[in-house]
């Protein structure tokens, strides 16, 4: 169930606990900072791999993996400010229309890490118009839950690429944290995708 | 002089990037993430004439850097290729491969190395080195064009047998100083 914050605003881990539910073998890559909280807030698996860095590299990360695997469903889930900064991967995604690629932003218009500093969407840069604009031509605006479960259903739909904009309340929530050992986060999606030849690679 | 020709190797016969272009195949290469450098045209054109390869053109070198990561998640090799001054753009992104512990190799043509005409290649040229060092990455320099595909043969083994960035520089020795008709 996808619910309503006291802003009006959707609430960021029931928006990504419905795009998550039932997801079968659907790739997550979360995004550091809260995107990553939330994909583990929704349950941790090896089919996710929640980032603790590489600011700005989430939706390429996706690129790469969804051009490794064109019959898997990858979904990247991240940040406003973590979008901005790698904002030119826009354009490179679109140039190859990954079919099986989804890009998700939770823009809450802050950096939440680092003190809720204003974001370039705060003064109303449109990202999903940016993305539409680079050559994604499903990229939309999220605002009510019947957007999210319309979204969650173009996700599985596998028509991409497909870029959403979901605008969340600000709040930050209590921190729900992923394994820190990066080599375990990598290894263990990959031998979820390859099985246990993936480390005699 | 025609521009193509300025802005290519000097040295028509030198074969280099078509066995750079041979070990890619020989090592299973899948997908080539770049930003276009002159110096590394003919293999681009090798690269983007074979459709068993994903060529991806980046709007700046550090998106390679996240697309090898994402690459090799789903289990296919690839391999960056850049001019030194996008090494600079790379910079926190190495972090990824680190932590991860996945290879990431970079086959890299220099600028401000040899022979430099323009004053704005050279601080990052002359930095490549130190800077990807810096960033754990093991560095092996080719310049003489014998010496190129050894060099990243070794470069692109150290990376997939040991899962850490790599790179092979390229110098401008092997490449031609771009003069500018000066």
């Amino acid at each position: 169930m996808v619910e309503i914050a006291q802003s009006g605003k959707l609430e960021r881990r029931s928006v990504v606990r419905a795009l998550l539910e039932d997801r079968g073998d659907m790739l997550a890559i979360g995004g550091l900072g809260a995107p990553a909280w939330d994909i583990t807030a929704a349950g941790d698996s090896p089919l996710n791999l929640p980032l603790w860095g590489g600011m700005g590299g989430a939706a390429m990360m996706g690129l790469g993996l969804a051009l490794a695997q064109p019959d898997r469903r990858v979904l990247v889930v991240t940040g406003d400010g973590e979008m901005l900064m790698g904002i030119g991967s826009l354009a490179t995604i679109a140039t190859k229309q990954p079919r099986n690629l989804s890009v998700v932003v939770l823009d809450n218009e802050h950096y939440g890490e680092t003190g809720m500093q204003e974001t370039a969407t705060r003064h109303g840069v449109d990202l999903a118009g940016m993305a539409r604009a680079a050559g994604i031509a499903d990229s939309r605006r999220v605002e009510t839950p019947e957007q999210v479960l319309a979204l969650r259903d173009a996700i599985r739909a596998g028509q991409g690429p497909l870029f959403a904009q979901v605008k969340i309340d600000a709040a930050s929530l209590p921190l729900v944290l992923p394994p820190r050992e990066a080599a375990i986060l990598q290894a263990r999606m990959r031998e979820a995708i390859l099985g246990p030849e993936a480390h005699l690679q | 002089m025609q521009r193509e020709q300025l802005e290519s190797a000097p040295d028509a016969a030198a074969d280099w990037p078509d066995r750079i272009y041979g070990l890619l195949k020989e090592h299973g290469i899948r997908q080539v993430a770049l930003v276009p450098d002159a110096g590394h045209s003919r293999l681009i054109k090798r690269c983007l004439a074979d459709n068993d390869l994903k060529v991806v053109t980046l709007t700046t070198e550090e998106e390679g850097i996240a697309m090898l990561f994402g690459a090799w998640l789903g289990g296919e090799k690839g391999v960056l290729l850049m001019q030194s001054s996008g090494v600079g753009n790379c910079i926190n992104m190495l972090s990824v491969p680190i932590a991860h512990r996945t290879p990431c190799p970079m086959i890299v043509t220099m600028r401000g190395d040899h022979g430099e005409f323009n004053p704005f290649q050279v601080p990052m040229g002359n930095a490549t080195q130190q800077v990807l060092e810096a960033m754990g990455t093991l560095v092996k320099r080719a310049d003489t064009a014998e010496d190129v595909a050894p060099t990243v043969n070794a470069t692109l083994r150290l990376a997939f047998n040991t899962y850490r960035p790599t790179a092979t520089l390229i110098g401008q020795r092997v490449l031609g100083a771009k003069t500018f008709g000066k």
